[in-house]
C-alpha cells in the first residue's frame, strides 16, 4: 500500500485497524544470490538499492536482534557533509544529497530537516582551520557558510556568545544543509522499500560462522540454518571485527562505546545543530523536545553499549559552558552505541581480500548521516564486483599502501579519531 | 565509573587513567618484513570478552600497566606492573 493522504483518511475512517503490516516475515530460504549481515539503516540500505538500481531482488537480510535495534537507533540523528579530505567529502555528499529525496523515493517520511550544522570556533587557530575546512567544501559543491560570532549570537540567543566565555566562541562553519534525520524511520522506510522490491528480512537470526569454498564465500551458517550465497556483505559496523574474523580476515578497528544523553522533553529552545570540537559537544533539539546530547567516546575497547560516568560528566559540562540556561533542566536518559573505529577514523566501503566479501564498516562516529550512500555504494560493489569511484578510496588496503584518509591526522590509534 | 586497580597505588578511578590500547601487540624487530609492521601498527584482534590492555595512571603514579578487562561488562579481573604477566 501506497502511504497518502489518502490512505491515511481511510484508514483513520476505520479506527487505523487495517494497516496492512508494512514488511513480511518470512522464513530463510536455502540460497539466495546476495546474503546482507546486518538488519540496520546500512544493510536495509544495500538490499533496497541491490533490488532498485541493480535488479537483484533475490536477496536476503540477516538480523541477529530486530530492525534498527543496533546503532541505527543509537546515534544522535545527525546528518552532515562537512569534510574536508575528498573521498570522505564526496561520499558523504552523495549521502546528503540521498537524504534530502529519500522521503518521497521510500514513500515514508523519514523527517529530514535542513535545520543547519554548526560547528563553533574558539580561538583564531581553529578559525584558520574552519576556514580551510569550509573553503575545501565548496571547492568541492558542498554548501558551507562562516558566520561570525555577532551572527552566531543573533541566531542562537541562548548560546552563551559573550567575550569572558569559559571558550570564547570566535565564530562558526554553518552547513546549511545538514541537520537531523528520525533515525527509526530510515530502517523502517528502507526495510519497507527493500521487502515490497522482494528482498527477504530475517529478524532473529545470527550469523554464527561464514563458510569459504576454494577461497570463496559459499554461505552463511546462522542461527536458523546454513543459508548458501556467493555474495555476503558485512553491514554489522561495532562487529565487524568478530565477523570479518569468520572469514579469516584481520581488521585495523577497534571497537568503543559512544555515548549519548537526552533532558527531558522542553518547548523549542534550539532550532540547529551547534557543535564544538574544543570542548567535545553536540546538541540538537528532537522533535519530542529532548535536547540530544553526545561528546567524545568512552576511550577504551568496549562491546557493552553502555557508558561510563565520567563521559557523561564532561558532557554535561559542556553543554553548561555553552548554553548556561540549560542547567535547569535533567537528564533523562543516557545509552550507548559500539562503533568500528579505523585507524584512520575514515570508513572501509569495499571488497575484502576472500572472493564474494564485502563489507561496509569501520563508520567510527559517521555511520547514521552516511546510511544511503553507504548502501548505495555497497550495492554497486556487490552488483559489479568492484567499487565504485566514490569507495574506490575507502578500501581496507589503504592502510598497507599508506594512503590513510586521516580527517585530524591523529594517526593509528583507533580512539583518537 | 569503572574502578581501575593500579598496581602501584590501589584501586583509583577511571578518570585518573589514560587508555593506552592493546597490550599483547609487540614491536617486530627492525629488519622484519612489512607485513609484520603493518599487522603491528594496524591490525587488532578487537576481542569481544577478555582483553589485555595498557592504562596510564597520568593522574596518580604516572607509571603505564597492564589490565585483564572483559570489553562486555567493563569488568576487569586483573592488573599488572609491565614487567609481570597477567
Amino acid at each position: 500500500m501506497k502511504y497518502s493522504i489518502f490512505s491515511l483518511a481511510r484508514n483513520a475512517l476505520s479506527g487505523h485497524a487495517r494497516w496492512p503490516q508494512a514488511w513480511r516475515s518470512p522464513a530463510p530460504k536455502p540460497a539466495y544470490e546476495a546474503v546482507i549481515v546486518g538488519g540496520g539503516g546500512h544493510g536495509l540500505a544495500t538490499a533496497y538499492y541491490l533490488a532498485k538500481v541493480h535488479g537483484m531482488r533475490n536477496v536476503a537480510v540477516l538480523e541477529k536482534g530486530y530492525l534498527g535495534g543496533g546503532n541505527t537507533g543509537r546515534n544522535t540523528t545527525i546528518v552532515r557533509s562537512n569534510y574536508h579530505l575528498d573521498p570522505n567529502a564526496h561520499m558523504y555528499e552523495l549521502s546528503l544529497k540521498l537524504w534530502e529525496g529519500l522521503s518521497q523515493e521510500l514513500n515514508f517520511n523519514v523527517m529530514y530537516s535542513a535545520r543547519g550544522v554548526l560547528n563553533l570556533v574558539h580561538s583564531p587557530a581553529e578559525m584558520d582551520a574552519a576556514m580551510r575546512r569550509g573553503n575545501a567544501m565548496r571547492l568541492n559543491g558542498i554548501d558551507a557558510e562562516f558566520l561570525s560570532r555577532d551572527e552566531i549570537a543573533r541566531r542562537i540567543p541562548n548560546l552563551d556568545c559573550s567575550r569572558d566565555a569559559r571558550f570564547p566562541i570566535h565564530g562558526g562553519l554553518l552547513q546549511p544543509r545538514g541537520g537531523t534525520v528520525r533515525h527509526d524511520a530510515v530502517a523502517w522506510g528502507y526495510a519497507r522499500a527493500a521487502d515490497a522490491l522482494g528482498v527477504d528480512i530475517i529478524q532473529q537470526c545470527e550469523v554464527v560462522g561464514i563458510r569459504l569454498s576454494g577461497g570463496a564465500v559459499a554461505g552463511v551458517e546462522t542461527t536458523q540454518g546454513f543459508i548458501a550465497t556467493e555474495r555476503l556483505a558485512l553491514a554489522v559496523a561495532g562487529h565487524s571485527s568478530q565477523l570479518a574474523a569468520m572469514a579469516g580476515v584481520r581488521l585495523p578497528i577497534e571497537s568503543h562505546a559512544l555515548q549519548a544523553m537526552v533532558s527531558d522533553p522542553v518547548k523549542p529552545v534550539l532550532d540547529t545543530v551547534v557543535t564544538s570540537g574544543a570542548v567535545h559537544f553536540y546538541i540538537s533539539q528532537s522533535d519530542k523536545g529532548e535536547l540530544v546530547m553526545g561528546g567524545d567516546l568512552d576511550f577504551c575497547n568496549s562491546f557493552a553499549q553502555r557508558g561510563n560516568l565520567p563521559i557523561v560528566e564532561h558532557v554535561t559540562a559542556a553543554c553548561l559552558t555553552l548554553f548556561p540556561s540549560f542547567g535547569r533542566l535533567k537528564l533523562l536518559r543516557t545509552w550507548g552505541g559500539i562503533c568500528d573505529m579505523t585507524m584512520d577514523g575514515s570508513p572501509i566501503v569495499a571488497k575484502l581480500p576472500v572472493q564474494g566479501l564485502y563489507m561496509t564498516g569501520g563508520w567510527c562516529y559517521g555511520g547514521f548521516k552516511a546510511t544511503p550512500a553507504s548502501g548505495w555504494l555497497t550495492a554497486h560493489t556487490i552488483a559489479h564486483d568492484a567499487p565504485h569511484d566514490l569507495n574506490a578510496g575507502l578500501t581496507l588496503e589503504r592502510f598497507a599502501q599508506g594512503r590513510m584518509i586521516d580527517e585530524k591526522g591523529a594517526g593509528p590509534y583507533a580512539w583518537m579519531h | 565509573m569503572m574502578l581501575i586497580p593500579c598496581p602501584h597505588c590501589g584501586p583509583r578511578a577511571q578518570s585518573e587513567f589514560t587508555y593506552g590500547g592493546d597490550a599483547t601487540v609487540k614491536q617486530p624487530a627492525p629488519d622484519a618484513p612489512m607485513e609484520e609492521w603493518f599487522a603491528y601498527v594496524y591490525l587488532r584482534d578487537n576481542p569481544k570478552g577478555l582483553h589485555d590492555e595498557l592504562w596510564l595512571h597520568s593522574a596518580g603514579c604516572r607509571t603505564w600497566f597492564k589490565v585483564r578487562r572483559d570489553t562486555r561488562t567493563h569488568d576487569i579481573l586483573a592488573s599488572a606492573r609491565m614487567d609481570q604477566s597477567l
